[in-house]
């Protein structure tokens, strides 16, 4: 039995994982789970991940959940030199921006993305501005301090192509598909940074399967 | 070879989870307290070595790294790879997991409880039960995964201890000294793995330098 990965394309966290499969060319199934009617909290999903969320992913025996984790797993098992783990100080760096990743841009993003996408499209609700502002402010001022590494250096960890940098493409995907993608015309360097990216075939690939509408 | 230097306070849980993994590490490092009271997280020279003004920064020479979960990795991995399973696909992955698994499920519920609880009292805030318990009820269903991981393994990602479980450390600290540590031990096998972190000796060294109400009552403010 190949890698499978269960979740909809769609979530960040799935796509996360998915994007490093594609790096590695690896053979994989993507198992659709149908959140909507809360088929993530199905005994059936609880076995994989007892917190029912997404993703979950299975490669024989393993059972692994937390996309990071799985994403880390996936490059090593394809011989990736994403996580840099040849060298003890790039790889260190490598999981700083990992970190900055996770408690910066993507807590601020996360509540926008569930404001703007998921409360009117999933929910059929109105955006809470008040938390959309919020985050947004706090995503500037992380958005600050990427513009500054990033005019130093071509990606985050040095001038190599990270996980790190890998890591920011899911919520990055919603942030230019949401209503607020002008914030980051402020940033230039964080804006070509983006499209660069985004122009990367594993991206191009997840991007496809995002959109695809689940069946 | 020079020690390490930690720029930080002691009390800080997230400090405590990189001094934890620097003494399990067996590591030579020396503290470079600072003042969160005074700021000095946010003077320049700080902002040199992390622009996003957080403690803990580890130096290693000409390397600076910030964010503790990154400094414990890096730490564990010059000095005791055994203890993130370097080297094993399978253990490896069960390390991060666990350690992903802290970082959004444990850290984020835990830490509104210490502030409510804890510190509140001490910076002139009115405590939000509402908060509390919303996060009560968190804890309480992630603990029950943890009852059952915990009752299949000695330690989270296996039966030997692991950054995964040492990563836990500061923010647990915190919480079992509030008056909610009983949801902790309505979990028996939770209740033993957090006695025998308790009992490690790089716990102890480490706790000793954060009382329980984070020094504010005997005027240590941090």
């Amino acid at each position: 039995m190949g890698m499978k990965v269960y979740g909809p394309a769609a979530s960040t966290n799935v796509a996360r994982v998915l994007v490093c499969l594609e790096e590695v060319d690896a053979e994989y199934e993507l198992v659709h789970v149908d959140m909507p009617s809360g088929e993530h909290k199905n005994p059936e999903h609880l076995v994989r991940n007892p917190f029912g969320q997404v993703p979950a992913f299975q490669d024989g025996e393993l059972i692994l959940t937390e996309s990071r984790a799985i994403a880390k797993y996936v490059l090593r098992k394809g011989g990736s030199q994403l996580l840099r783990e040849c060298n003890l100080s790039e790889s260190a760096v490598v999981n700083v921006w990992l970190e900055v990743e996770a408690a910066h841009f993507n807590s601020a993003m996360s509540p926008i993305i569930f404001q703007c996408f998921v409360v009117p499209m999933v929910m059929g609700g109105t955006p809470d501005m008040k938390i959309v502002e919020e985050n947004l402010n706090k995503l500037k001022k992380a958005l600050e301090v990427y513009e500054a590494r990033l005019s130093k250096f071509k990606y985050l960890v040095g001038d190599f192509f990270s996980l790190a940098d890998l890591s920011h493409f899911p919520t990055a995907y919603y942030l230019l598909g949401g209503p607020h993608a002008s914030v980051i015309d402020a940033y230039p360097h964080v804006k070509a940074w983006i499209a660069d990216i985004m122009a990367r075939p594993s991206v191009k690939k997840v991007t496809e399967l995002m959109k695809m509408p689940s069946v | 070879m020079a020690p390490m230097k930690v720029y930080g306070w002691a009390v800080s849980p997230w400090m405590a989870r990189a001094l934890v993994c620097l003494e399990e590490a067996g590591a030579e490092y020396e503290i470079v307290p600072m003042s969160r009271c005074g700021g000095d997280h946010r003077q320049p020279e700080h902002l040199a070595r992390n622009p996003f003004g957080e403690i803990p920064v580890l130096e290693d020479g000409e390397l600076t790294l910030y964010q503790s979960r990154a400094i414990a990795r890096y730490v564990l991995r010059k000095y005791k790879p055994e203890l993130l399973r370097d080297g094993d696909l399978e253990g490896s992955a069960m390390v991060d997991q666990w350690l992903e698994v802290e970082a959004h499920h444990v850290e984020p519920t835990l830490w509104p409880i210490i502030r409510h609880c804890i510190i509140g009292q001490y910076v002139g805030r009115a405590r939000d039960q509402g908060v509390v318990d919303e996060n009560l009820a968190k804890l309480r269903k992630v603990l029950e995964v943890y009852e059952a991981r915990l009752s299949m393994s000695k330690y989270l990602a296996g039966d030997d201890v692991t950054a995964a479980d040492l990563c836990h450390f500061g923010f647990m600290r915190y919480f079992m000294a509030t008056e909610y540590a009983g949801v902790v031990d309505a979990n028996p096998h939770v209740k033993a793995w957090w006695d025998m972190l308790l009992a490690r000796p790089s716990v102890q060294k480490v706790m000793a330098g954060m009382p329980p109400d984070f020094g504010y009552a005997s005027g240590n403010i941090p």
